[in-house]
């Protein structure tokens, strides 16, 4: 039984996602645009974690200045690869 | 027209998104070689989320599959065309089947394309039975794999492969679908692409994958026709009008006599020369 799983690379315009289970939601970002773009990418990560029905996860997100669609991407990977979300 | 047709692994985010600034007649979103084994889930998952996002208008989006199996995953309304790997009758016949499924489930409008990949040496032998299956409407050389099978190098002059270029050019003109040849994979020997890619169209192919952007403005060039070839093309139609107009069955052009087959290839230049 995996306790977390990750997705995604620090390549430029990519992001790394990592997915633990865990009694409570939280989102954890580190980004090198946090200033302009984290309250973006943070109401991204939480849309993606709705609209997949996960609701007791930690979400950390490594960015690298990576566009919402592949936020959404890395997202739902990771949580594939943990078996928390089955599309 | 595919002159250029350019790869782009799909698990890449940098290249998917500046896919249709690169100016290749099409791109190939690659899951199978282009990926590592264990990111294929990762790269269907950003290729979705990709195609979801941006409308690539006025490119073909081809997608390599790895597997048959994978087209459930990523069938898309933007996709155009599905370049199968190693592709033998068979594995045609079921890819065919899957696609006439898909595109009653997802109501698609259009009716997706096939590019069979001839990289074996089976294949290379069977390119006439290939290039008449239902939906293919181009035949793409792989000469990587084709010289790892063969058990030889790949060389700068091609001889190795002369062989199956011309089998692939015969089958694909037998059925008047496109003829495409192999990636020059030495991104930084422009001198050697041109070289390759002039060949290449010497011998009939009609357009040439390409593995780095790099590649795609020398490709695009090389497959126009020459200024010339269609100075000499405008001549040859202006002098069949004339004809055509006085009645006169056969003319000739600087002292040539032109028949049907020259009228043609004029044609064809002139559709060529559109780009």
């Amino acid at each position: 039984m995996k306790t977390f799983a990750t997705a995604g690379t620090f390549e430029s315009n990519d992001c790394i996602v990592t997915v633990k289970k865990s009694d409570v939601l939280t989102i954890e970002i580190e980004s090198v645009v946090f200033e302009q773009f984290g309250i973006q990418i943070e109401k991204v990560a939480r849309q993606t974690l709705i609209d997949m029905k996960i609701d007791h996860i930690h979400l950390f997100i490594k960015d690298k200045g990576a566009l919402d669609y592949t936020i959404i991407a890395r997202i739902k990977t990771a949580c594939k690869r943990l078996g928390v979300y089955h599309a | 027209m595919r002159k250029s047709l350019l790869f782009i692994p799909a698990n890449h985010p940098a290249m998917l998104q500046n896919a249709d600034i690169f100016e290749s007649d099409s791109v190939i979103f690659d899951l199978e070689d282009g990926v590592h084994l264990t990111e294929k889930d990762a790269a269907k998952d950003l290729l979705i989320s990709f195609l979801d996002t941006f409308k690539l208008s006025d490119l073909e989006i081809i997608i390599r599959i790895n597997k048959i199996t994978d087209l459930k995953e990523i069938m898309h309304e933007q996709i155009d065309t599905i370049l199968l790997p190693k592709a033998d009758q068979k594995s045609l016949l079921l890819l065919d089947q899957t696609l006439t499924t898909l595109e009653k489930k997802f109501k698609l409008k259009k009716k997706i394309g096939i590019i069979a990949l001839i990289e074996t040496p089976e294949s290379v032998l069977n390119a006439l039975d290939i290039a008449k299956q239902k939906r293919v409407n181009g035949l793409l050389l792989g000469a990587e794999d084709l010289a790892t099978y063969l058990g030889v190098s790949r060389t700068l002059e091609g001889h190795e492969i002369e062989f199956a270029r011309n089998m692939v050019i015969y089958a694909a003109k037998t059925y008047q679908i496109d003829a495409i040849d192999t990636p020059f994979v030495n991104t930084n020997d422009l001198s050697g692409l041109k070289q390759d890619t002039l060949y290449a169209k010497s011998l009939g192919m009609s357009g040439k994958a390409c593995i780095h952007p790099n590649q795609i403005d020398l490709i695009n060039t090389l497959f126009l026709p020459s200024i010339e070839d269609i100075k000499y093309a405008q001549k040859i139609l202006l002098a069949k009008e004339k004809a055509d107009q006085e009645g006169l069955g056969a003319f000739s052009v600087d002292g040539k006599m032109i028949d049907q087959p020259i009228i043609k290839r004029a044609q064809n230049i002139i559709e060529k020369s559109k780009g």
